[in-house]
């Protein structure tokens, strides 16, 4: 089923509100392989200069996953999870941010492009990161829907 | 902070080598990074998409190439870090992550970033922007 651009586009996802979490931080270092004790160990991190564990710079993506149904911005498109495939991701940085923090998420769908005769279904998605009045990063998602029924 | 000295053109960053991702490294990627997206996790729900098996999520491969890339600068350098997911990786791919000074501009410099599979599959391309001081 075509997503409709229009509606997509005209949809109000709510703001996220999420307080940075150290444990959580900590788990996405081992499960990353990360071997920096600034990303897991608190005294290691304020030893190099940061005010606690520092949120790492693709941990932006994970911060907006962090409610009960994080898919339901693309899945109330009438978008299969299981066609789905990640396209492009982006990250523009304006300050650190850290464990203890608390960030505001502001996703947007600005894009939803057809191709192949409707057979992929590109959605862009645009979220702000602040912190307070504090802009920390933008993050930019581009989603494709594989319509398998279509060729 | 200390500046980066003789960053230019061309100048390679150490290379990242990783271990093999296996259907652990998935498990934990999935609980670690809130992507609970069956299809990464559930070989049952793989089968039901017409897939052979599970695959990585690409943010598992693009959190290697940001740590390749705060291996090289303090994080709080990066300006900007961007990839595209080009192709799917494997359960048990052995991915490299790479990265290449393409232009120095002023104090920033912009690295092209790949990662690829031992058999030679590049799986991420992308590009950081850097401060260099």
């Amino acid at each position: 089923m075509p997503i409709d651009a229009a509606q997509a586009m005209a949809q109000e996802i709510p703001p996220l509100t999420v307080a940075v979490e150290r444990g959580r931080l900590a788990f996405f270092a081992k499960a990353t392989g990360q071997d920096d004790p600034i990303y897991s160990d608190v005294a290691a991190a304020k030893a190099a200069g940061h005010p606690d564990l520092p949120v790492p710079p693709t941990f932006f993506f994970s911060l907006e996953l962090e409610q009960s149904d994080p898919f339901a911005w693309i899945t109330s498109l009438g978008v299969d999870l299981r066609t789905i495939l990640h396209g492009e991701q982006s990250f523009t940085y304006h300050a650190m941010a850290y464990a203890g923090d608390e960030l505001v998420l502001q996703p947007r769908i600005v894009d939803v492009t057809s191709k192949k005769g409707g057979a992929l279904e590109l959605v862009t998605k645009k979220t702000t990161i602040t912190r307070g009045d504090d802009l920390i990063a933008e993050a930019r998602t581009v989603l494709i829907a594989q319509n398998k029924g279509v060729s | 902070m200390t500046a980066l000295t003789n960053v230019e053109v061309g100048t390679e960053l150490p290379p990242l080598v990783l271990e093999p991702i296996t259907r652990t490294t998935l498990a934990l990627f999935a609980g670690a990074s809130g992507d609970h997206n069956p299809i990464h996790i559930d070989l049952d729900v793989a089968r039901s998409a017409g897939l052979d098996d599970v695959f990585a999520h690409g943010m598992l491969s693009m959190a290697y190439l940001a740590r390749l890339v705060t291996n090289w600068v303090p994080q709080e350098r990066i300006r900007s870090l961007k990839t595209r997911f080009v192709a799917i990786t494997p359960v048990n791919a052995k991915p490299t992550c790479t990265g290449k000074v393409v232009a120095v501009d002023g104090d920033e410099a912009t690295v092209e970033l790949a990662v690829t599979l031992q058999d030679g599959t590049t799986t991420l391309t992308g590009e950081a922007v850097v401060a260099l001081v």
